[in-house]
């Protein structure tokens, strides 16, 4: 199947520190994947891994600091054309973790799905009140008549976030980015905005990234899985394969440390980590997860491991579980 | 209550709960508590005549959805509600001693020494501009008679204790992770061995795998110490792992009690199977999962009857005996088995 959007070597690099003792956080670093219609690709890492920022990224709220996003007819990270950018734009939609956040309290519900449905011009001026209806139907915020007269902060934290999808989809995208969608959300009602997205992925063939640190809720709706850590993606499959067979140590630590009801604690304790964070500040050459690692061989910490394909479909960025046949030479001598 | 005389201000004070069977005591009990917020002549019932028992040395989780009441819960319990917000009936005993009846210089003492508590996001509530240690003496030195010197090596002993280096003292909180941070307020609250501690969302704001660090973490101490622990989530999957026993809160009102073991077997209460669908499984089947429809009741106009009975799905006019019952009149906790207690009408005859 072609893809929609295909990423390549994204990199995004932020300085921090003062005059003296400038450093960079390589918040990304050579990032490639590809979306595809109707598929659900999943990103998921612990927060400051840098998924976020590839999200943003793609929507162009930052600028990348090297690589490509290709979408039709190029590379929309170069484009110079403002009718090309505001067309991508249209196609490319984002929903925020934070449904508090991202309504204007003071304007109705109604005005925030009119204003793309005009802004874009995708249906005709008489039609805008119709088409709101419509939307909001869809999104499963019914009767849409009262709904869309109301304000924000009338609704409930779940009935926002489907307000906020409505709005993403007024401008029929062909790639919505959801960062941590329900994370913010209840319980009982995360589950309603996950179903909502699976309908939207079958019946509108959306390529969805669906970024979270929320392993079971990747499972549930994705097809396909990316693991990042510390601005690099580790592994990268299909969800189910990545899950009932995680390469990367990385992934497996993410697995062992999410909650699973048919365990308890203590039961299969994980190891305390030692030094976490500074993995991607300044990094040097080796493996960013090796000071963590419990299987790393001494090459870990020298050379930095490339993605290697270790099983089909299945990629991992390990020396000891994924390693490339001159790596795999060197250990085994 | 006479306070026993110890040789160290910090010694074991009571190394018998270390011993396993003599879990039984009960710590705090609360009886038919009821909270009210009064907002302008309007009377919001966050707490609803709710009944509580912990034991000594046992893990009761409390699980609701946000807005259902558990924090006020908690709050009560340490007396640190603020108006609008009130204690309206019922009583809160600790030790059989009323704690809404205690003096303030008996809540001062009551405070960190019985009952100690971690806040959601508490590692905002470190002072940014004071060093760890200092923040240390001045919670010790409030309470008890130290030294500088034994307070500063009790810190240092509590911070290894929640997997810190003792130089961290030194440091202030912008130099520590949130992890990091969290296990500070986390020793903190153990600093003055107290009978209970209160985790209130613990680890909510923080990742996956520093949860899971810190909740084995807590686990070991507490069964080093024996103190008892009301944990506070919205979070039943991690409930079901930690907990002892878990009560399940709805608008206000406590709808399920069991062990952990009864409730991941067999959830009773329509509201506690929905929650536990509410969880996509990470090994297994994976079946389109339907969560609960709707949205939790406005509590400053409950619904009638049952409170769940607007999102119910036994809930059906059709039904006409049973559904007059669950739109009208509100059902009591019964006990279905041994330690498992269910308000649903389902339940207690009727028929679903």
């Amino acid at each position: 199947m072609s893809s929609t959007v295909e990423v390549r070597g994204l990199a995004k690099r932020f300085a921090i520190g003062g005059l003296r003792g400038r450093a960079y956080v390589h918040a990304v670093d050579d990032v490639s994947f590809e979306l595809r219609p109707g598929t659900v690709t999943a990103l998921v890492g612990e927060s400051g891994s840098g998924k976020t920022t590839v999200a943003r990224l793609i929507a162009r709220l930052h600028e990348a600091s090297e690589g490509q996003v290709l979408f039709q007819e190029g590379d929309v990270l170069r484009t110079k054309s403002r009718r090309r950018l505001l067309r991508y734009r249209a196609q490319v939609q984002m929903i925020f973790q934070d449904p508090f956040g991202s309504l204007n309290p003071v304007k109705t519900i109604r005005h925030h799905i009119e204003r793309p449905l005009r802004i874009h011009r995708i249906v005709p001026g008489a039609q805008v009140e119709e088409r709101v209806h419509e939307l909001l139907r869809t999104v499963g915020l019914v009767p849409p008549e009262d709904i869309a007269a109301k304000y924000p902060h009338e609704l409930s934290g779940g009935q926002r976030q489907r307000v906020a999808i409505a709005r993403a989809l007024a401008v029929e995208p062909k790639v919505v980015l959801a960062d941590e969608p329900t994370s913010m959300l209840d319980v009982s009602i995360r589950i309603g905005i996950l179903n909502l997205m699976i309908k939207l992925k079958e019946e509108r063939q959306i390529a969805f990234l669906y970024v979270t640190h929320d392993l079971a809720s990747a499972r549930y709706i994705a097809d396909e899985m990316m693991v990042m850590y510390a601005g690099q993606i580790v592994e990268r499959g299909p969800v189910e394969q990545v899950l009932a067979e995680p390469l990367h140590p990385y992934t497996q630590l993410l697995l062992a440390a999410a909650p699973d009801p048919a365990k308890r604690i203590g039961d299969d304790p994980i190891e305390p980590s030692k030094g976490v964070a500074a993995a991607a500040v300044d990094p040097t050459d080796g493996c960013r997860f090796a000071a963590r690692c419990p299987i790393a061989v001494g090459i870990c910490s020298q050379v930095t491991p490339a993605l290697v394909e270790a099983r089909p479909g299945q990629i991992a960025r390990c020396h000891v579980t994924a390693p490339s046949p001159d790596v795999a030479a060197v250990i085994s001598s | 209550m006479i306070s026993v005389v110890e040789p160290s201000p910090f010694g074991a004070r009571r190394p018998e709960a270390a011993v396993a069977g003599s879990r039984g005591l009960r710590v705090l009990e609360l009886r038919k508590l009821v909270v009210d917020y009064r907002v302008s002549g309007k009377r919001v019932r966050a707490v609803d005549g709710i009944d509580l028992e912990i034991r000594q040395g046992e893990i009761l989780g409390l699980a609701g959805e946000s807005g259902c009441g558990k924090s006020t819960v908690a709050n009560a319990v340490m007396q640190i509600l603020r108006p609008p917000a009130r204690i309206t009936g019922g009583s809160i005993l600790f030790q059989d001693e009323d704690v809404t009846a205690m003096s303030t210089d008996r809540l001062r003492r009551y405070r960190w020494n019985d009952v100690s508590m971690v806040f959601q996001s508490a590692m905002n509530a470190l002072n940014p501009v004071m060093r760890v240690e200092d923040q240390f003496l001045d919670m010790m030195r409030a309470h008890r008679r130290v030294s500088k010197r034994e307070a500063l090596a009790r810190a240092g002993d509590l911070l290894e204790l929640v997997g810190i280096e003792q130089r961290r003292l030194r440091a202030y909180p912008h130099e520590l992770s949130g992890g990091m941070r969290q296990r500070v307020i986390i020793a903190m609250a153990l600093a003055l061995q107290p009978e209970l501690v209160i985790l209130d969302e613990p680890t909510t704001a923080l990742d996956v795998v520093v949860q899971r660090e810190i909740l084995q973490q807590v686990q070991e101490i507490q069964r080093q110490l024996g103190f008892s622990v009301l944990f506070i989530t919205h979070d039943l999957s991690l409930l079901l792992e930690v907990a002892d026993r878990i009560s399940i809160m709805y608008a206000g009102e406590i709808v399920e009690s069991a062990t952990a073991e009864q409730l991941a077997k067999q959830p009773r209460h329509p509201y506690t199977q929905g929650l536990l669908e509410s969880f996509p499984p990470l090994h297994g089947e994976l079946t389109r999962l339907t969560g609960i429809p709707g949205s939790p009741p406005d509590l400053s106009n409950p619904p009638a009857g049952c409170r769940f009975h607007p999102r119910c799905p036994y809930c059906d006019p059709a039904n006409a005996g049973l559904f007059a019952r669950q739109t009208t009149e509100r059902p009591l906790l019964e006990l279905v088995e041994p330690g498992h207690e269910v308000a649903c009408h389902l339940v207690s005859g009727g028929g679903a």
